[in-house]
Order: structure tokens, then C-alpha cells, then sequence
């Protein structure tokens, strides 16, 4: 009796361990402060201004912590920051140059150890996206872009939210893969505006079947 | 007298591989250009298929110019040197002083001389530093090759690795100091950072995923992505013209990450390795490889 009293705490507690596992969500099976003293290690004494790479935002914190699943409470308060951060034109003109926006979508470089800091710098927008119907080369990190203004009727409030969806792509949805361009000062507002216009103006590629 | 033949050879195979490369972008780029537009999946596809096909043929382990470095690697272990002059064979990589075989598939590991986890490259280091006493600051410095500069450290990875090719993966998690890193491991792969909010997780935990052309393994699971991943490393890298190592690999992750450069044999990336080793476990290790 005793015994299958404890064989069956003993498998409640496996398949507990099991399920945790299982289910992606944070596991808690090592402290913060020993991922910290190893990422510490890691990067002992990076260059002048690099240390802030290391070192996690909030919202950068939660999503690892809960691999990109916030819970409510944490999803709505991502959403509320990362919202309050996105800043528009002054103008209110989210759509600038389609041409210099192509540039912007193919380059890749910037911002890497290895680049020089004044060199070519872009969103590397064909990484993770299809754009253009004739370039073929492109990634599938993230959905189609093909004719993303046409199929759009070329909307302002669909442009404005382009915009705010590059600026910062959590802004629209919490812990997303995409990066937050504007918000972490990677790409400039004349940049996201001519990707944006890459994406809306009617003589852009990208709408171009 | 043998090596000196062996060596000609291989060399006379880089040329060919070289040759074959530029057949192989070729042959890529005139696929890519006679699919009409409308077909960008149909074009993928047909550019998915082309590239495993000229994997196929990286692996023919007879054009592989990283035996050099095995060769090279096997002599720098027998050769005494440091201010010791002693040779490596005094060196335990876990399996007992100067046993080679075998060693590669059980790291990383926990060593009691030293009270730590360590990774190939950490333990060789280890090894240099306090059975030779070479000079470390000239190792570390050559710890990547590149034009004109000759790795000691792959070098003696490619050889120490190269023991244990046609085995498998058996990295053990009995120390609990194994255990922590294999966790922490773990949480560096979901750790997000930097400019570009990249994880590792951003780029390998989805089935089939393709940045621009180049397909990224899953490693957020165990199995066969994972096994034919990590069973792949050291390999030498057609477009880099060198043979590497997984510090090399994952410092290459870092740079596209927008992190700074981790520093070499760090625990963090041994951490890193302990994670995905355990995720390739029971997979076939052949290196060292050959790949784009
Ligand atoms: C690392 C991958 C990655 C990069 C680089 C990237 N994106 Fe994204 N993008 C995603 C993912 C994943 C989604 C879908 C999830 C989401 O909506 O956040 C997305 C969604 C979008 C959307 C919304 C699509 C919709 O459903 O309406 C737009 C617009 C967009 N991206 C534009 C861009 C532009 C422009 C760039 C370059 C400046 C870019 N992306 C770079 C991964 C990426
Ligand atoms: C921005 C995208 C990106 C991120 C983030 C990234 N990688 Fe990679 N990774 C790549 C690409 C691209 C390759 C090259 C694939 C190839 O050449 O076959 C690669 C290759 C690899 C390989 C070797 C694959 C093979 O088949 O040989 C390993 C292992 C790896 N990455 C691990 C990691 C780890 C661990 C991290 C985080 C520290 C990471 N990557 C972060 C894009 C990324």
C-alpha cells in the first residue's frame, strides 16, 4: 500500500517535470543571477558604448524569460511601453522615398563587430520577408510582404501603422521576432520612411505582380 | 614522407573544390534567373533541392582540405613544446593522459583537476597551459585562422575531433555542475538582446525556416536537425576558405546577433555547446566536414 502510495507520487512527480518541459515556458531551472554571472564572463570587458547590448531592456527580459509567450499581465504591459515609444514624422508624412526604401529592405550590414561604423547600414528586411516579386532571394522568418500596399488600397491609416509596425514591431504585437527599428535607434526615421514607401508607394516593385 | 604526399594531395583538391564551387553558384544563379516570376516558391524549392545536392557533394570527405589541419593537429600533439617541453600526450581530455580516442564525443565535461566544465578548446587550452606552459597569449591570439595565419587551436581540434568521427554524441549530465550549464545553456539560446532583439532562439527554433536562401537548422529540439548539425563541427567552410571550430561558429552567430565578439572559450559558450551537444545526442559524429 505504502509502496504504490509513493510509486504513484513518485510518477505525478516525473510526469510534473515532463509537462514543464514540454511546454516551452519557463522552466526556472537555473537562477537569473547565474545566467547573469555567465553572460558576465561571456562578454568581460566588451568596447566603449557596447555594454548596453549585453545588458536587457525589460521588455527583452520578459520575452526570453517566457520564450516570446507573455502571460496577460505582462503582454498588456509590453504592449502599453512599447506603444508610448513609437515616434512619427513631425510632419505626420509616414511615406518617404520607395527607391532609397529598396536599398533599405536589401542591406544587411551595420551595427556588426566586423562592420566599419560609418558603412552601409539597412533593415535587412528580405532576411525574414518576400517583397518584391523579382527577387527571389528572401527568407521565411517572417510572412509575405508581396504587394503589401496594393492588396492595402494604398490606405493612409494602413501606411501609419507600416510605419509604427517597423518603428517598433512590438508596439503591434508583444515579444514578435521582429526587430524594433526605430525604437532601438538601429534604422533612422528617413529610413523607415522610405522602406515604408517601399512597401506603399504604387510604383514600388513590391506592388508590382 | 607520407604526410608530404597526403599533403600535395589535398591541396590539389582545394583547387577542384574551389573549381566545383564556382560551378555550384553557377548553376544556382542560372536556376534562379530562368524561373519566370509568380513561381518564388516553385524557385525555392528548386534552390533548396540544388543546395542539398551540392551539399551532397562538400561531404566527399576525399576533397575535404581540413584533413591538413588533422594532420597538422596530430603533430602538434606528439611534438614537445612550452617551457616544459613536453608533448600533449601527457594531457587528459577525460578519458585518461594522452588518450584521444573517444574524447571528443564526451565533451563538454566536468574535469576534477581543474573543478570546472570545460569544452574542447577550454581543455586544450588548459592543457598547453599547465602540463606545457606555451605561450598563451600567442595561441589565443591565432585562436581563428586567416589568411597567413595558422591555427594551433583547430588545428589540434580538427585532429582531437577526427578520433572520435563515426561515434556518437554522449555527453553526460551526472555532475551537477554539468547540469547548471546545460540549463544555463539552455537560457542563453532564449536570451534576447542587443539592437536587433535577436535570440538564438529568433533564428533556429522553427522547422524549414530560410534566411534569404540559406536554410537555419532547428536546435530549439532534439533530433535529427541537431544531431546533423553538431555532428558536422569542426568543419572546413568552402567559403571561408578555413577549417572551424564551434567557438567560431558561435562567435559568427554573435557578430549577425549585433552582440559584441563573446570572448574565446568563455563559459557562456561552453554553456551554449553543453545545450546543443545534449540536444544532437545519439547522433553520428563524422569530422571533421565540409561545408559552404
Ligand atoms: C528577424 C526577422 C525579421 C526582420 C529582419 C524583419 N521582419 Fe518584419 N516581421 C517578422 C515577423 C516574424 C513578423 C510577423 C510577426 C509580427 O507581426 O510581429 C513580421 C511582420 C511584419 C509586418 C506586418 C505584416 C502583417 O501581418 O501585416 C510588416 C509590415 C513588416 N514585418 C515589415 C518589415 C520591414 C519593412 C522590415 C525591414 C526594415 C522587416 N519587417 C524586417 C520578422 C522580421
Ligand atoms: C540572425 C540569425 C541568426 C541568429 C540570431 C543565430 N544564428 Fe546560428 N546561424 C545563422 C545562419 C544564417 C547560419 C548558417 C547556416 C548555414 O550556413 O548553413 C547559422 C548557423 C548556425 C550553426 C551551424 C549550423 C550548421 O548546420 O552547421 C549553429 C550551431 C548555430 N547557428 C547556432 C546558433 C546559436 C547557438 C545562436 C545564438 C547564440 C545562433 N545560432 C544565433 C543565423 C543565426
Amino acid at each position: 500500500m505504502t509502496i504504490s502510495h509513493r510509486t504513484f507520487a513518485a510518477a505525478a512527480l516525473i510526469s510534473a517535470a515532463l509537462v514543464s518541459v514540454a511546454s516551452g515556458q519557463q522552466t526556472a531551472k537555473v537562477a537569473p543571477e547565474t545566467i547573469a554571472a555567465y553572460v558576465k564572463n561571456t562578454w568581460k570587458a566588451p568596447a566603449e558604448g557596447w555594454q548596453a547590448r549585453v545588458d536587457q531592456d525589460q521588455t527583452q527580459r520578459i520575452c526570453s524569460e517566457t520564450r516570446n509567450s507573455p502571460g496577460k499581465g505582462d503582454f498588456e504591459k509590453i504592449l502599453a511601453r512599447e506603444v508610448a515609444s513609437v515616434a512619427y514624422p513631425a510632419d505626420g508624412k509616414v511615406l518617404g522615398d520607395w527607391k532609397a526604401g529598396e536599398a533599405v529592405a536589401q542591406i544587411g550590414t551595420g551595427g556588426q563587430f566586423s562592420d566599419k561604423a560609418d558603412g552601409p547600414r539597412g533593415g535587412n528586411c528580405y532576411a525574414c520577408h518576400q517583397m518584391a516579386a523579382k527577387e527571389l532571394s528572401f527568407g521565411t522568418l517572417g510572412p509575405s510582404l508581396l504587394e503589401y500596399g496594393k492588396i492595402r488600397k494604398y490606405a493612409a491609416a494602413d501606411a501609419k501603422a507600416a510605419y509604427a509596425k517597423i518603428y517598433n514591431a512590438q508596439s503591434v504585437l508583444p515579444c514578435s521576432n521582429m526587430p524594433r527599428f526605430g525604437h532601438n535607434k538601429f534604422l533612422t526615421e528617413q529610413q523607415i520612411k522610405d522602406v515604408t514607401a517601399y512597401l506603399f508607394d504604387p510604383e514600388s516593385p513590391v506592388n508590382k505582380p | 614522407m607520407r604526410i608530404g604526399q597526403r599533403l600535395s594531395l589535398v591541396s590539389q583538391r582545394t583547387l577542384l573544390c574551389k573549381r566545383l564551387t564556382l560551378l555550384c553558384i553557377g548553376l544556382l544563379m542560372s536556376i534562379v534567373v530562368a524561373i519566370p516570376k509568380g513561381q518564388a516558391q516553385q524557385a525555392a524549392d528548386a534552390t533548396e533541392k540544388e543546395i542539398e545536392r551540392y551539399r551532397a557533394m562538400l561531404s566527399d570527405p576525399f576533397a575535404n582540405p581540413a584533413f591538413l589541419n588533422v594532420d597538422r593537429g596530430e603533430k602538434l600533439w606528439t611534438t614537445p613544446r612550452g617551457t616544459k617541453n613536453v608533448s600533449l600526450q601527457g594531457c587528459d581530455l577525460g578519458e585518461g593522459p594522452g588518450k584521444v580516442d573517444g574524447a571528443y564525443a564526451k565533451l563538454p565535461r566536468y574535469f576534477t583537476d581543474a573543478d570546472r566544465v570545460m569544452d574542447l578548446e577550454q581543455r586544450l587550452l588548459w592543457c598547453m597551459e599547465t602540463v606545457q606552459a606555451v605561450d598563451m597569449k600567442d595561441v589565443i591570439k591565432r585562436r581563428f585562422s586567416g589568411p597567413g595565419v595558422i591555427s594551433d587551436m583547430e588545428d589540434l581540434v580538427a585532429y582531437v575531433a577526427n578520433k572520435s568521427s563515426g561515434m556518437k554524441f554522449a555527453a553526460s549530465l551526472a555532475h551537477p555542475k554539468e547540469q547548471e550549464m546545460h540549463a544555463v545553456g539552455e537560457a542563453m539560446f532564449y536570451r534576447r538582446s542587443a539592437v536587433m532583439d535577436f535570440s538564438c532562439a529568433t533564428c533556429h527554433s522553427d522547422d524549414g525556416k530560410r534566411i534569404r536562401l540559406q536554410g537555419l537548422p532547428n536546435l530549439s529540439k532534439s533530433g535529427k536537425n541537431a544531431q546533423e548539425t553538431m555532428g558536422s563541427w569542426p568543419t572546413y567552410r568552402v567559403s571561408q576558405s578555413q577549417m572551424r571550430t564551434m567557438q567560431h561558429r558561435l562567435w559568427d552567430c554573435y557578430r549577425q546577433m549585433r552582440m559584441p565578439a563573446p570572448d574565446y572559450a568563455s563559459d557562456g559558450i561552453t554553456a551554449l555547446t553543453i545545450f546543443l551537444t545534449k540536444q544532437a545526442e545519439g547522433g553520428d559524429i563524422l569530422v571533421p566536414s565540409i561545408k559552404r
